[in-house]
């Protein structure tokens, strides 16, 4: 009997019926399809992309160059040369991230005791001719003036659990 | 009106001709090249996504309708690659043979009551002949290639080919039966009345079994083991590049408005309306006329996109098995049935 009523749901195409009506439902279903350029998926403020230094409110550069963020990075994508500064405080004088050994794991920003080096929640930038990867401490400074406001505030969002 | 019809008459008989083709190849040269971008879209859409929506036409983005004009061009620019060991002469005939008879199979079409390229009485005959020969083009590709992922795709769609030619004739001799004519005009009138005296009810699994082969005529998905991603690469056609591999894809979807168009001819009543024909005798798009053929065609055309976005690809033997021990049994005993129907005058199709 069973093989019977199997030989005829095969006949009559019965399963592909079946399948062929799923398809056809999905076909009216609302698309997820993000429009990339015009929308943007929401973006966390733990988000970790492109770097930046950061400043005190007064102008002061954050850094103290004590090289904690140098020596924790597992891809050695910065270097760092510091010297005392006229004032005698301590600061560096060279602050580079190679941005094509950086891995994004966000241990140089855990690890600064200041603040100071941090990710941003920028992620569309690239690069047209070698040597253009490495950023500079000029570079990562602009970097960090220009989105001073959104880092302060993803901070503070994130203070109680940092 | 009166001038244009003597201008016309006024031409030689060879230019009337090449002005029909065009009149035909155009249309549905355009109709293949946005075929493929409705495949994309209604794929898109089953896989809950939206396919191509960009490419438009003056910056304006128009659901991406740009598309097809940008993949022709961009293959037409691109490098022919011949391989070292292929045989070149072969290598270049093969896409022409399989789009020569995609193309030729047409001019016995009837687009509506008497507009016909050729309206020859061994219409269905011819169509036979020419869908047949399209594995030329496949087999010739996958041999000229001289690659075993090319040599295997052709072999297993010379096979499959071969196994559903005969269903398929099978299924055409029940509407041969039922129409008592091999001209595809005549065979269209046969099934005047309505929806209810069109062939696909009193022959519906021919029609069934018709379509499917059919499918798997045009190597088509969930029937195309021949190009088989997954398994061989690309089959047949790995080895192409840029127009060449462009006019197998043309076949390829020409096939598939062949095979739709004919099956809205034979079993859907053509061109005829589905309304009874004193309701709407002379009542505008309701009465019959070219649009209802177009509807039809287009109904097949998305069954064949609905069937690659459903059905995961058949194993090489299960092919073989559906085709021989399923369809060819099946057709026979309904050739047998259609004929007594017709034999007994059976009341309503046949009378």
């Amino acid at each position: 009997m069973n093989a019977i009523t199997n030989y005829v749901r095969s006949l009559f195409l019965f399963e592909l019926f079946k399948g062929l009506s799923v398809t056809g439902t999905y076909f009216f279903k609302r698309k997820f399809t993000l429009q990339y350029p015009e929308e943007k998926a929401p973006v966390s403020p733990r988000f970790r992309g492109l770097h930046a230094l950061r400043r005190y409110p007064n102008g002061e550069e954050r850094c103290i160059a004590c090289k904690l963020c140098e020596a924790v990075c597992p891809a050695l994508a910065i270097t760092i040369e510091a010297e005392p500064r006229d004032d005698g405080s301590r600061r560096t004088t060279r602050y580079d991230i190679d941005l094509f050994k950086c891995i994004y794991c966000g241990f140089c920003e855990e690890s600064c005791p200041v603040d100071s080096i941090v990710e941003t929640r920028v992620y569309e930038y690239h690069f047209e001719n070698r040597g253009e990867q490495i950023m500079t401490k000029q570079m990562l400074l602009e970097i960090g003036d220009k989105y001073e406001q959104q880092l302060a505030a993803d901070r503070a969002a994130q203070a109680d659990v940092r | 009106m009166e001038t244009v019809l003597q201008l016309w008459t006024s031409l030689p008989v060879v230019i009337q001709i090449v002005i029909k083709i065009v009149a035909i190849m155009l249309p549905l040269m355009i109709l293949v090249a946005y075929y493929t971008y409705a495949e994309r879209r209604v794929i898109g859409a089953m896989q809950v996504r939206n396919g191509p929506n960009r490419v438009g036409f003056f910056g304006l983005r128009l659901w991406g309708l740009g598309q097809p004009i940008a993949d022709a061009v961009k293959l037409m620019f691109k490098e022919i690659v011949i391989p070292t060991g292929a045989n070149k002469l072969l290598f270049l005939i093969a896409p022409m043979l399989s789009i020569g008879p995609a193309l030729a199979a047409w001019a016995v079409f009837p687009f509506d009551a008497g507009i016909v390229l050729a309206d020859i009485n061994a219409g269905l005959l011819y169509i036979l002949a020419m869908t047949s020969l399209g594995v030329y083009g496949v087999i010739i590709a996958g041999w000229a290639s001289n690659s075993k992922y090319a040599f295997l795709g052709s072999i297993r769609s010379a096979a499959q080919i071969v196994s559903y030619e005969i269903a398929m004739g099978f299924a055409l001799v029940g509407v041969l039966v039922a129409a008592g004519s091999l001209n595809l005009g005549d065979i269209v009138t046969a099934q005047e009345g309505s929806v209810v005296h069109w062939f696909w009810l009193p022959l519906l699994p021919l029609f069934l079994v018709y379509f499917i082969s059919g499918v798997a005529e045009t190597n088509r998905a969930p029937f195309d083991v021949a190009e088989g991603e997954s398994e061989i690469v690309a089959g047949f056609h790995v080895e192409y590049s840029g127009m060449t591999f462009a006019v197998f894809f043309l076949a390829e979807y020409a096939n598939m408005i062949l095979i739709s168009a004919l099956s809205a001819l034979m079993f859907l009543g053509g061109w005829l309306s589905p309304f009874p024909k004193e309701w709407v005798d002379g009542v505008f798009l309701l009465d019959d006329g070219f649009h209802w053929l177009l509807l039809k065609t287009f109904f097949f055309m998305f069954l064949f996109l609905w069937f690659r976005a459903t059905f995961p690809r058949y194993r090489y033997d299960q092919i073989m098995r559906l085709g021989w021990k399923v369809f060819i049994p099946i057709t026979i005993v309904w050739i047998v049935v259609v004929a007594g129907m017709r034999v007994t005058d059976m009341p309503w199709w046949f009378n």
